[in-house]
């Protein structure tokens, strides 16, 4: 009886095959297809947008391509799939993608209800104001008595008063329903200040007919924490997703560059002897190679180059680091140590 | 001395007509000035062009940029930035397609174009082949020369019970799957005994049965067989495809399989057995209750966590039965319309003749009730044409998604590039259905020539 039993259900098993969520990890299932298949946006300005050659590139891109040059020590091993704010999780946790890397904001919400796990926050973004450079502000608590610029019915409007009222100062809302409408309004003069996130201004002063005359101003008001995600259930391909970005924050803080990463490597100094796996076998330990932050480093770059490449004063958006600066350079991008 | 003072000998010469009836002026006075009513019109809609048309000038052609490289070259411009076009015209027709290999998309192009051409011309001959080729032969010569061919194929029928996969170890030739083969020729070779025993055990003739599965799986093995060769063209997957070859293939691919399936389905829909009745209306019903977004959204990412976990089904695939579906039930109702409007004296006639069900609709019916409904099928195609934009949300990029995402380059971040971009999509859009919309025109006056006065 018992043994029909078990014939019973090992045949309801072969009839009914795992979903793909919770089918074998990640990563094997990644090395038997060859390539990653990670989720970006649409286009976004300086996270990920096909460039003239048709190729992706982007902030988001490269992490994805660290990603893949950890595991097949090539950053070209990685399939984008562009997706709406709207579908994004969906296309994780159906397996459409294996890692969403869309400049996506870490809630408690979504990080609970939607069975997803966030990889850590690569980019700080938070709520700012932009001015024209004529108005010669320096700082956000010298708006008093400004009129702002905003989209209707968003925390950005919430966000707003709450700052305007914490500082005690004055202010008058001018507010639009769509993102257009608001930039336009600001061009044309109805009010002082555009307020909106931080990347988001950056990529709407590239767009205004003179860049060069607005200033973005250095407070940051509210908390937009982005990052990659993952789907839960697959503890290994989360760890190797978290210290893909870990390692190209402790890669910057140790001075570990794509140009000298083979010099790096003669270095007497422990830790970055244990970074680029000349010593131990920390890679291993994570299903990878024992060299794979070397493979990140000399394809991709550290957290540094990937910014300053992308975002930074290297690109066309010359977006201030701001937060994003390590800790040991004023900032909060911390990473723990590889060892 | 007469005293008759003139007489005159020969028709006076013909003289002009007054100048308010005839000439420019005439035309003007009797079309645009006719009365007060038009005279109010027409002023109206001068000032609407005087409006309109300097404004859209200059941003096309006096104010625009028409060379550079960079963002740069369009800052202080207020009219069109058409270097950012014309950067991105790769991307825009062939989306991520290797550029290297961008000859085979237009090889397809140059083909279904000539094809197209000698379909819709009356005048060129051959019609019957030619329409063998566009539908049939062209389908697939598309999909090997855009996807590369080398379809990997691994069972057919006996190879899903027994393991002959396993036992020959994958071995190819030229690419073709030997395991699959040998399956496909015994399965082909049973599946044409059974058909002929059966026939017979039933009283019919075998012989003919036997003849025409053959027939059906030689045509299939064919089919499959110029699948599965290599032609040694690298793989590209659907993925990699874009822009206007995303459009032009989920919108042909809808048109073509729309018309068959929707004349099916509305004959299904009026016809007097029970369950090919109720299906047809639960097939239109659902379908057109359910918006394409839906559908296409179901489709890519829904479809996946029912499918069995080894089962994937190609992105695009699934675009085009969703888009070919829909569109089949929009087009059945269209096609109904027409079918109505048929008196129902027509088949009685066809009948009383001796016609058959078939050849009642196919010489009787079908090409009176068709001729009526052209603008309807046409709106369709028209309307089913703009809608494959929708594809955007299924990560699919057209013409239109291809676009959108070369606003976020930063190389070409400038206060006019969105305008450029929409206004070279609106024109591209504009020309394929406007050329639609003449060539259906030109149909039906063709077809109407018998009711015409």
């Amino acid at each position: 009886m018992t043994r029909m039993w078990k014939v019973a259900i090992a045949a309801a098993a072969l009839t009914f095959p795992a979903l793909p969520a919770s089918a074998a990890g990640t990563l094997d299932q990644v090395k038997s297809k060859g390539f990653i298949q990670c989720g970006v946006s649409q286009g976004i300005i300086g996270y990920s947008a096909p460039n003239d050659k048709g190729e992706w590139s982007g902030f988001d891109v490269d992490y994805c391509r660290a990603l893949a040059a950890a595991i097949f020590n090539d950053p070209n091993k990685v399939k984008f799939t562009p997706l709406s704010t709207k579908d994004r999780f969906t296309a994780l946790q159906s397996g459409e993608v294996d890692i969403l890397s869309r400049n996506t904001t870490w809630t408690l919400d979504r990080d609970t209800k939607l069975g997803l796990n966030f990889v850590g926050t690569t980019y700080y973004d938070g709520q700012g104001f932009m001015v024209k450079k004529s108005m010669k502000i320096n700082s956000a608590l010298e708006l008093s008595g400004a009129s702002v610029c905003t989209q209707t019915g968003t925390t950005t409007e919430l966000n707003l008063a709450d700052y305007f009222r914490n500082n005690k100062m004055k202010y008058e809302v001018v507010a639009f329903a769509t993102v257009d409408e608001t930039i336009k309004a600001y061009e044309s003069g109805r009010c002082d200040v555009l307020t909106t996130d931080a990347s988001q201004l950056y990529s709407t002063r590239l767009k205004l007919a003179s860049p060069d005359d607005h200033v973005i101003l250095p407070e940051i008001i509210s908390k937009e924490p982005l990052g990659p995600v993952v789907r839960h259930g697959d503890d290994q391909w989360f760890d190797i997703a978290k210290w893909t970005f870990f390692a190209m924050l402790d890669a910057e803080e140790l001075g570990v560059s794509s140009k000298n990463v083979e010099e790096m490597k003669k270095s007497t100094n422990p830790e970055i002897r244990r970074l680029l796996g000349v010593e131990g076998s920390l890679g291993e330990g994570l299903g990878l190679t024992n060299d794979w932050i070397v493979r990140i480093v000399s394809k991709v770059g550290n957290y540094g180059e990937v910014f300053d490449r992308n975002l930074g004063a290297g690109s066309k958006l010359k977006i201030d680091r701001g937060y994003n600066r390590l800790w040991t350079k004023g900032g909060i991008q911390y990473a723990p140590p590889v060892r | 001395m007469s005293d008759i003072a003139f007489v005159r000998k020969e028709i006076a010469p013909m003289a002009p007509p007054p100048l308010a009836v005839g000439g420019i002026l005439g035309w003007m006075r009797k079309n645009l000035f006719s009365g007060w009513f038009n005279i109010a019109m027409t002023v109206m809609s001068l000032a609407l062009i005087a409006l309109i048309l300097p404004p859209l000038l200059r941003f096309f052609f006096f104010d625009a940029v028409w060379a550079g490289d960079s963002r740069e070259a369009c800052l202080g411009a207020s009219g069109a930035c058409w270097p950012f076009i014309k950067a991105k015209f790769g991307q825009l027709v062939y989306g991520f397609y290797p550029i290297a290999e961008r000859w085979r998309p237009d090889i397809v192009f140059a083909l279904g174009a000539i094809l197209l051409a000698g379909l819709l011309i009356p005048r060129v001959p051959f019609k019957r082949w030619n329409s063998i080729l566009f539908f049939g032969v062209f389908p697939i010569v598309a999909l090997i020369f855009l996807g590369g061919g080398n379809f990997s194929l691994n069972q057919f029928i006996i190879g899903r019970i027994i393991p002959l996969a396993a036992m020959l170890q994958g071995a190819e030739l030229f690419g073709l799957t030997l395991s699959f083969w040998l399956d496909f020729v015994v399965s082909s070779v049973l599946i044409t005994a059974v058909a002929y025993f059966v026939a017979n055990a039933l009283g019919a003739d075998g012989r003919f049965a036997a003849r025409a599965a053959a027939a059906l799986l030689i045509g299939l093995g064919a089919v499959l067989l110029t699948l599965d060769f290599d032609f040694g063209l690298v793989p590209v997957e659907t993925r990699q495809w874009g822009g206007l070859l995303v459009t032009l293939v989920v919108s042909v691919t809808g048109i073509v399989t729309s018309l068959p399936l929707g004349i099916l389905l509305a004959l299904g829909r009026r016809s007097h057995l029970p369950i090919v009745r109720v299906f047809s209306v639960c097939f239109i019903e659902f379908w057109r209750g359910v918006p394409l977004i839906t559908v296409l959204f179901f489709a890519t990412y829904m479809l996946p966590l029912f499918l069995p976990g080894g089962l994937t089904i190609d992105g695009l695939l699934r675009a085009l039965i969703g888009v070919a579906l829909f569109s089949a039930a929009y087009m059945a109702e269209v096609v109904r319309g027409g079918l109505q409007a048929i008196p129902k004296g027509q088949t009685e006639a066809a009948n009383a003749l001796g016609l058959g069900y078939w050849q009642t609709m196919n010489k009787v019916v079908m090409p009176q009730a068709l001729a009526l409904v052209i603008p309807g099928i046409v709106g369709n195609f028209i309307g089913l044409f703009k809608d494959t934009t929708l594809v955007l949300i299924v990560a699919l990029f057209d013409l239109l998604g291809q676009i959108r995402a070369a606003f976020s380059d930063p190389s070409w971040a400038t206060p006019t590039t969105l305008f450029t971009g929409f206004a070279f999509a609106g024109v591209v859009y504009f020309i394929f259905c406007f050329g639609m919309s003449r060539y259906s025109m030109f149909v039906e006056r063709r077809t109407s020539a018998g009711r015409r006065r």
